[in-house]
């Protein structure tokens, strides 16, 4: 078994309103030094796997197919024992 | 000509769409179900708004992959016309039937109000009744739909005619204040606004009508030409 975790962000190229309003909801409470935010999805999984190769591969999968909308959205994953 | 309104779990302007077809067209129209798996009765597919599958991980995520789709995928392919309204477009947009993607409001807010739309193409088949430039009342409702291409798609939209109405006074913060864009060759479009909200003048505006009448207009059109040959 093996244990993944997704990170789904939108783009930085594109605006997040959720991150815009939050880093702004921060500012007026006294914490100035937030340069910029950005709100994302955090998605973890166990993997009927052992194979780390394999896992990554489908791991790619699942989020280009699904898991991330990549016009706006980037994505990481990470994988531990 | 026939017409089929999809049905997810979750649609909730499923209703408002066959009765603007019925009302405005009395053309037939049937409700289909998600799992369906045979489109080939329908000339036309309103995939209407809502919150498939409660707008799950994005909206139209999941519905993308709902059996009935690989069929809108195909009867798209075959010329049929296909209509997404409101999450109707966030479904064509995930299924990449359509360019881009719908983002949240930029004002965070859900926006439930007229909007004033702009004819950018009246040649589809869903706008040849209005006129170009024409300005049109259309009811908007929704959280999510800010639209978003990046700059070349947008150039490629612009040089294939492809976008159909913008806001002249945009709600949500879609890129260059589009409201419903069309795939190259037209026959599917996508759209914040509601037209099936506007089908009857009690509702505030019949301005949505001519969405309607222009479906049949050219499916009529396409036809007639069709059999003659």
């Amino acid at each position: 078994m093996l244990k993944a975790t997704v990170y789904v962000t939108i783009k930085k190229s594109v605006l997040d309103p959720q991150g815009v309003a939050v880093q702004g909801a921060l500012r007026s409470v006294g914490f100035q030094e937030v340069e910029s935010l950005r709100i994302g999805k955090y998605m973890e999984m166990t993997l009927d796997t052992d194979d780390r190769a394999v896992a990554e591969e489908r791991l790619k999968e699942m989020c280009e197919k699904l898991l991330a909308n990549t016009v706006i959205e980037d994505y990481r994953y990470e994988l531990e024992d | 000509m026939k017409f089929a309104v999809l049905v997810f779990p979750g649609s909730n302007c499923d209703i408002d769409c066959y009765k603007a077809v019925e009302d405005t067209l009395g053309e037939p129209v049937d409700y289909v179900w998600h799992t369906a798996t045979d489109l080939s009765a329908y000339d036309c597919i309103l995939v209407p708004g809502g919150f498939s599958y409660g707008d799950y991980l994005r909206c139209g995520a999941i519905s993308q992959f709902a059996p009935v789709m690989a069929e809108v995928a195909k009867a798209a392919e075959q010329g049929k016309f296909v209509l997404g309204i409101c999450n109707g477009f966030q479904i064509l947009t995930e299924a990449g039937l359509l360019p881009g993607a719908l983002r949240r409001n930029m004002s965070m807010k859900f926006r439930c109000h007229d909007s004033v739309l702009k004819v950018v193409n009246n040649t589809t088949p869903f706008t040849v009744d209005y006129a170009k430039d024409e300005e049109i009342i259309i009811p908007i409702a929704h959280g999510e739909g800010n639209y978003y291409c990046d700059e070349e798609t947008l150039e490629q939209l612009k040089v294939n005619n492809q976008i159909v109405f913008t806001y002249s006074d945009n709600p949500n913060g879609s890129v260059a204040d589009i409201a419903g864009v069309s795939n190259i060759q037209g026959n599917v479009v996508g759209m914040m606004p509601h037209p099936e909200r506007a089908a009857n003048a009690l509702l505030g505006s019949e301005d949505g009508k001519r969405m309607f009448t222009s479906i049949l207009k050219t499916w009529r059109d396409r036809h007639g030409a069709a059999s003659i040959r």
